[in-house]
């Protein structure tokens, strides 16, 4: 009875209201606009820019030199070693053995309290500490001592300081081992915001942890993941121009720096590395739009869509059908 | 071997810290028998089940399932724990279907029946797929193969689950209040399915509030009450008849 009323009941008119103004944003608009005209002027008009002389050096043989070696593949590399890392640190945060649990912690504790550019002062010169490092059995000599061999050494092999514990690799290292941590954390969030009964499901079934933890946990903690680690990545990039400290001197910021300083001209050179980087960080958000767009899968915005789109195109065809049954 | 149960419990025993879940079940469900266990929330009936492929692991007494001592080994009178591995073997041929789906949302519907049987059994794909697609259009289900679970209703996304559940073949189905997410206009298809399952001779332990269920397709009804079994029976007279007074009061509360 009710829909024959509903019937019979003519469309009201639809509704047309002046609406609220909003004269706020537009004086928000004005001074933003302004400050934008002063800014692009200044660009312009201004003489100590030199912008003849940074095109000059954008793209002189050393710069980019620096920046595929010091500054894109460091950014790679530290960022593979510490997302890999990260991941084992933070599977045994979570770990049920508290010993696992305690080292995971201190790791982190230690690596997170040291600032980045004091820990590739200290990696870039670990030699002091070790002339010659060398693999074999721990406390060989006083193992030897003990049992009155003098000058015991089961070794098999190792290398000097010098060859290894400078430039590249101890900036990897530094910039590795300290990256490790915070991915660490980033990765233990991640798990943890996935249902433990995503875990119990897949126990049930027969998984095992570790079948568990890559099939299952990880795609899905990956949502949390990335983009924090595509901070990181930003963070990164941007932490290469702190090599100076190994020091590593195939790096963009050391060599923009170092024409800046030859030529007594070192504003334009910094402007070049401001340029450089925007342009870097730019190719990484693409990037990151790609990545978190997979990893949304089932959840993404778009599906939902869909799904709406399809639900309405069976209730306006009659109804019934958008369920299947 | 045919008088053997499918499970047997003794004297199980569960508490979480100083809290004290199961007090003592003890259980015998034979093969092909639908048994299904009702009870007050907090009764200890979700635990029990879960301690049945060692979700939880108990605190005292034994739980075999075909025969198999579960989670435990005993070697010249003493117990010794299983590995995980061993666990993981035991629980293969033990499907569990939980109250809020746990589908894996990130896998279309066809990869979470197909998961198990090609990582943990190691079958060929195309014979998994193949079942898989045959275990869907059993749950009718044929048309959301290629679905995510979240684009699913709650009663389509447990039938998945039953489906992802049979696709290890197991011998022994546990289901954990399937229908209590639910819908109330979804319940009746997720029952739909279990209760053909049950007339294929599938040996189910139900727990649910579902009365009606339990009345017409139970081969046995469970009465548990603060961690003890109070009642059990065939379940019409159980159901019609109850000789316990906590019985009646639970009855007469959800009837």
């Amino acid at each position: 009875m009710a829909t024959d009323v509903t019937d019979v009941r003519a469309r009201p008119e639809p509704i047309k209201a002046v609406p609220v103004r909003h004269p706020g944003r537009w004086a928000a608009v004005a001074v933003l606009a302004v400050l934008t005209a002063m800014f692009v002027h200044v660009i312009v008009t201004n003489k100590a820019f030199k912008w003849g002389f940074i095109f000059e050096n954008l793209f002189n043989q050393p710069v980019v030199d620096g920046l595929l070696r010091g500054t894109l593949l460091m950014t790679i590399c530290a960022m593979a070693v510490g997302i890999a890392l990260g991941v084992i640190i933070a599977v045994m945060r979570l770990s049920d053995n508290p010993i696992l649990r305690s080292v995971a912690w201190v790791y982190t504790w230690f690596f997170r309290a040291v600032p980045r550019l004091v820990l590739l002062a200290v990696f870039g010169n670990l030699g002091i500490l070790w002339s010659r490092v060398e693999f074999g059995v721990p406390f060989d000599t006083q193992l030897g001592a003990l049992f009155g061999i003098p000058d015991l050494h089961l070794r098999v092999g190792g290398f000097t300081s010098r060859d290894v514990f400078a430039g590249f690799f101890a900036g990897l290292l530094g910039l590795a081992l300290s990256e490790a941590a915070y991915m660490a954390e980033i990765v233990r969030a991640g798990i943890q915001s996935v249902d433990p009964g995503q875990a119990e499901a897949a126990e049930a079934l027969g998984l095992s942890r570790g079948q568990a933890l890559r099939r299952i946990i990880l795609p899905q903690a990956m949502r949390v993941i990335v983009p924090p680690t595509g901070n990181e990545t930003i963070a990164m990039l941007k932490d290469t121009s702190l090599l100076i400290m190994v020091p590593v001197t195939y790096e963009l910021f050391f060599q923009l720096d170092a024409i800046g300083k030859r030529t007594f001209d070192p504003f334009p050179m910094y402007t070049a590395a401001c340029l450089w980087y925007l342009a870097l960080t730019s190719l990484l958000l693409v990037g990151q739009y790609f990545i978190e767009r997979h990893f949304s899968r089932g959840y993404g915005k778009q599906d939902r869509a869909k799904l709406k789109l399809r639900g309405l195109a069976a209730e306006q065809g009659g109804g019934g059908g958008g369920v299947a049954a | 071997m045919t008088d053997q149960p499918m499970v047997r419990a003794e004297n199980v025993h569960k508490s979480f810290g100083r809290l004290e879940v199961l007090k003592g079940i003890d259980l015998e469900v034979r093969q092909g028998e639908v048994c299904c266990v009702i009870g007050p929330s907090g009764s200890g009936k979700s635990t029990f089940l879960r301690c049945i492929n060692h979700l939880e692991k108990i605190n005292a007494g034994r739980i075999w399932v075909d025969g198999d001592l579960i989670g435990y080994r005993e070697r010249g009178g003493k117990l010794h724990e299983m590995r995980e591995k061993e666990v993981a073997e035991q629980r293969r041929a033990i499907g569990m279907v939980f109250q809020r789906f746990n589908l894996f949302p990130h896998l279309t519907v066809l990869e979470n029946v197909m998961e198990a049987p090609l990582r943990v059994r190691r079958e060929p794909k195309a014979q998994v797929r193949e079942r898989a697609v045959e275990l869907l259009s059993r749950v009718g289900l044929a048309d959301k193969v290629d679905a995510y679970p979240g684009q699913c209703s709650g009663g389509q996304q447990q039938r998945v689950a039953i489906a992802r559940a049979l696709a290890m073949r197991p011998k022994l189905m546990l289901f954990d209040e399937p229908t209590s997410a639910l819908d109330p206009e979804l319940v009746g298809e997720v029952l739909d399915v279990m209760k053909s399952l049950a007339s294929e001779g599938m040996t189910m332990i139900v727990v649910t509030h579902e009365i009606g269920f339990a009345r017409e397709v139970g081969d046995s009804l469970v009465f548990m009450d603060g961690g003890v079994v109070v009642e059990a029976g065939a379940p019409r007279e159980v159901i019609a008849n109850p000789q316990h007074e906590r019985t009646r009061a639970f009855l007469a509360k959800v009837l």
